[in-house]
């Protein structure tokens, strides 16, 4: 404290200015919510097993003959990746407005865009990283043609990064919602459908034999411009949401 | 730099009803504000207002001259805000909660200064339970535990006696008039008279009419 308050030796809490401490408050937001999720790993499971059911139907639904579901394999791989993160998106911000963390995270001196982007970074790696992994098991399931494999992984945890960041901006607006889940899906369905073109496109590639990088460049892109867009844009809604 | 946080001709509006209008408020540093008035009179609303969550109101809030929106940053670096909710994550344990705080307020400190803080609200041995595991005052008390860690100035407390017992409360006045005794500044909404603290200003939210003091 510059000056002293009279009859006092020395103030214990001088006015500060903001902006000290950024990397610190992301570091602990993320470590928390990793830790919240360790705590609750059904939560993470959720999405895994609902990706794993729906591939399991489409052998029962359509027919056992390897060579068709071949033929939607890529496809149904990808729809079905997206439906699984989607289920997972509506529980990002609603456990922190429920419980006041969020209105705390929104009062933190810092620039909210960049605490947001340690939330979903967690999001990414408990439901993106993980679909990205299991899909090649469940593309066996499906006969999911040889040499297709990687181009289904790698499309899917780049892919699972733009739905991840793209969402959070739904889940940001239909967080003070009583039943914000079916809107949030219709809000940001259509958002992901670039993203679900040049993935099923790399893998249409890469069963053709032809060369699927530059549709995995295309994703890429993608996630670059969510990555700098879209905190801006979470921050935003989550001030509209809480705040009014 | 002296904390100073005012506002002028304040008027907010809500469902075509004043909450209030043409409200001054001042607050310096050494003083404890306590905002009073029935239930549904505006008191959380001002609050946030005064500390920049909500900004569609005519009138202007000044933190230490400045107006806001634009010293919203500045002033958030000085204020430590404690809302209806306990802000408290259920499956985290007390001491990760409070972690958490203190690294997102910039001033991360070591467990054994968290545990002296769960300690002195009442929470020794409760330092790694899960806090769902808790009941309503404790939960409260380990949000209350921030005030004993914060080293911010400015303290605004949304009904912060909510579920605490009586000898919680004396404990809680007394750190409210500590606090105001070494500069910083306190703006409550509660209740509980306060008649521990000394040199207490009230702000009374009354419909159309406001009475400061």
């Amino acid at each position: 404290m510059k000056t002293t308050t009279s009859g006092l030796t020395e103030a214990a809490e001088p006015v500060r200015e903001a902006g000290e401490g950024l990397g610190r408050a992301v570091v602990a937001t993320f470590r928390r919510d990793l830790t919240a999720v360790a705590r609750r790993p059904g939560d993470a499971l959720t999405p895994l097993v609902f990706f794993a059911m729906v591939i399991t139907l489409f052998p029962l639904g359509i027919s056992p003959d390897p060579e068709r579901l071949a033929l939607i394999a890529p496809g149904v791989l990808w729809v079905a990746a997206l439906l699984s993160a989607l289920l997972s998106l509506d529980g990002l911000f609603r456990g922190d407005f429920e419980d006041g963390t969020l209105e705390q995270l929104l009062l933190a001196p810092h620039p909210l865009s960049l605490l947001v982007l340690a939330k979903v970074a967690v999001h990414w790696l408990t439901t993106g990283l993980p679909l990205a992994l299991m899909a090649p098991l469940l593309g066996v399931l499906l006969a999911l043609p040889q040499g297709s494999y990687l181009a289904l992984s790698a499309t899917l945890a780049l892919g699972s990064g733009c739905i991840s960041l793209i969402g959070a901006i739904g889940a940001g607006l239909t967080v003070g919602l009583a039943r914000g889940g079916m809107l949030l899906s219709l809000l940001v369905l259509p958002l992901f459908m670039p993203v679900l073109i040049f993935g099923t496109g790399a893998m249409g590639a890469a069963l053709g034999g032809g060369e699927w990088l530059g549709h995995l460049a295309v994703i890429g892109a993608l996630l670059s411009v969510s990555l700098m867009a879209a905190p801006i844009a979470i921050a935003a809604s989550l001030r509209i949401s809480i705040h009014g | 730099m002296r904390l100073c946080l005012e506002a002028r001709q304040l008027a907010c509006e809500r469902d075509g009803r004043w909450l209030f209008r043409g409200l001054d408020v001042a607050l310096k540093a050494g003083e404890v504000l306590r905002v009073e008035g029935p239930n549904g009179s505006g008191k959380t609303t001002l609050l946030k207002i005064l500390c920049g969550q909500i900004a569609d109101v005519d009138g202007e809030v000044r933190w230490q001259g400045r107006a806001l929106p634009r010293a919203r940053a500045d002033l958030l670096a000085n204020l430590l805000y404690l809302g209806h909710a306990p802000g408290i994550k259920a499956n985290l344990t007390a001491i990760e909660n409070l972690r958490w705080y203190q690294a997102l307020s910039g001033d991360g400190c070591p467990d054994a200064q968290l545990e002296a803080a769960l300690a002195e609200v009442g929470l020794a041995g409760f330092e790694d339970v899960p806090t769902a595991q808790l009941s309503a005052g404790q939960k409260r008390r380990v949000t209350l535990a921030r005030l004993a860690l914060s080293r911010r100035a400015l303290w605004v407390l949304d009904e912060p006696f909510t579920a605490i017992d009586v000898a919680g409360v004396a404990a809680l006045e007394h750190r409210l008039s500590d606090h105001a005794a070494r500069g910083g500044a306190v703006l409550v909404t509660t209740h509980h008279p306060l008649s521990n603290v000394p040199g207490l200003r009230r702000l009374t939210l009354d419909g159309h009419r406001q009475v400061a003091s």
